[in-house]
């Protein structure tokens, strides 16, 4: 069992600690639900250094990216950052990721924790079939890369306290390379996974410890948390975002999986399985990666069928909890296109009670 | 951790109290605290003869659903309808308001078979 270079703060803070994608990773702190509004109504900071970093170089850097993800690499510029997918060859999702490009031979791709192993296999062997040399033009960084989540609406405003560089009015989705809170260089994103606004910074796993005490000094006077998985898992099904292994698999598409808006059939993007999407976009797929609301008391789950009103099953659900800050049964789930208009009527299947739901637009805060 | 001398526990984490041939069930404060922040507390069993070890409901945390199981054999007489809109009670007063069935009890000689607390401490290590 790894553990992250932030493990002893959390064991200091009393976290409940739990393996994850082969870390010890903190869970929850104070509870999901104080975390969660904690997030959305302060700031808050995870330890998310169990993600992936893969550094793809040199004049080939581009190429590989681009035949990888379903997104346009040639739409980023220099300090900008993608959300995509790599689509594997058979429709499928080997996973979601970041791509940042630093310039035009250096990107820097954010891959999740629990697919580190299957993601570098996969870029390894189209990078090598491309000519690029692994170690030198792609090199995997994960295990030497900390990375913090700061999020919430208060987030930036503390960080900006802890360098020169302005920060607090970076663009969404964009990035810059800085001297951070005495750390010569830390790579300062305008990301995150919360909807609350914030940033993630990378920095070595040596200056990790500096990075951890800087943020809280600086978030105290807003009134920083410690955050745990549970309530990242929250605050990102509240805005509908997409989490591996649930809402989207190696057997769900991008098209399916509602990424369509980052999967782009333009000129020069010639991607893997891009001829296959673009059927399926032009057919319509069969099923759809649908939001929905409980209109009655229960709670979604992971796995539970969803019906139409004949009780004949209809999908299935992938993701769901008890919206902290709604305080409702939230839910995402895959439905049969034909039943899956916004506003319909659907049921989920909550041990022997089928209870009302409704197909909403995402995200379901806002 | 809490554990008031006065109930007795089954090894799944319930508490009983008894009064007289009927007695208040709820769930431990280890269970409370194992389990997060709890969201829903469903009972539809009420009126129902249960054995011990069936489940008399669910309670579902933030991230996780449990059964709840009858610590000894009895007739559910009343759900605690507070835990309808306040299911956080739970999470406050595991072993008071957060209580969650009142059971009249069929076989009072299953109560034996109990822990008492000296015994669920150990149990908890």
């Amino acid at each position: 069992m790894k553990e992250t270079p932030f493990y002893t703060f959390h064991e200091q803070l009393g976290a409940r600690l739990e393996s994850f994608a082969g870390y010890k990773m903190p869970i929850e702190y104070s509870g999901i639900k104080d975390e969660h509004m904690a997030v959305r109504n302060k700031l808050g900071v995870f330890d998310v250094s169990h993600m992936g970093e893969f550094w793809v170089k040199g004049p080939g850097a581009f190429k590989l990216v681009q035949s990888l993800t379903t997104n346009d690499v040639a739409a980023l510029y220099d300090g900008k950052v993608q959300y995509t997918c790599f689509p594997n060859g058979k429709g499928g999702i080997v996973d979601d990721l970041l791509v940042y490009r630093v310039n035009s031979e250096l990107y820097l791709l954010v891959v999740n924790a629990a697919n580190i192993e299957k993601d570098w296999d996969w870029c390894q062997q189209h990078a090598v079939n491309q000519g690029l040399i692994i170690g030198k033009d792609l090199v995997n960084a994960s295990d030497e890369t900390a990375q913090l989540a700061i999020q919430g609406p208060l987030a930036l405003k503390a960080m900006q306290k802890l360098c020169d560089e302005q920060v607090e009015d970076m663009e969404y989705y964009t990035f810059k390379q800085i001297s951070f809170a005495g750390i010569p260089e830390v790579l300062f994103s305008t990301t995150g996974y919360t909807g609350s606004g914030g940033c993630e910074i990378y920095c070595s796993n040596e200056d990790a410890p500096t990075l951890w005490n800087a943020v809280m000094d600086a978030g105290k006077e807003f009134g920083i948390q410690a955050i745990g998985l549970g309530a990242r898992d929250t605050l990102r099904l509240e805005m509908g975002f997409c989490l591996y292994g649930n809402d989207i698999t190696d057997q769900t598409s991008a098209i399916e999986g509602g990424l369509g808006w980052i999967t782009k059939f333009v000129d020069g993007n010639n991607f893997i399985d891009r001829e296959l999407l673009e059927q399926q976009k032009a057919d319509k797929p069969v099923r759809r990666l649908r939001g929905f609301l409980m209109k009655e008391r229960g709670i979604p789950r992971h796995d539970y069928e969803i019906k139409n009103l004949d009780g004949e099953k209809i999908g299935i659900v992938t993701s769901g909890t008890m919206a902290p800050a709604l305080g409702q049964g939230i839910g995402m789930g895959y439905i049969d296109t034909a039943y899956a208009g916004f506003g319909k009527e659907i049921f989920i299947q909550i041990r022997n009670k089928t209870i009302k739901a409704e197909i909403v637009k995402l995200p379901f805060y806002k | 951790m809490n554990v008031p001398e006065n109930l007795k526990y089954s090894p799944d984490h319930e508490w009983i109290r008894v009064e007289g041939d009927e007695a208040y069930i709820g769930v431990t404060d280890y269970a409370q605290s194992n389990l997060g922040d709890i969201v829903f507390v469903e009972v539809e069993t009420e009126g129902e003869e249960l054995d011990k070890g069936e489940a008399f409901g669910n309670v579902e945390a933030v991230k996780a659903v449990e059964e709840l199981y009858m610590p000894v054999s009895g007739e559910v007489l009343e759900f605690n309808s507070q835990l309808e809109d306040t299911p956080e009670l739970v999470n406050k007063d595991a072993f008071g308001e957060g209580w969650m069935i009142k059971v009249k009890i069929s076989k009072p000689s299953e109560l034996d078979d109990l822990l008492d607390a000296t015994a669920y401490k150990e149990l908890l290590g």
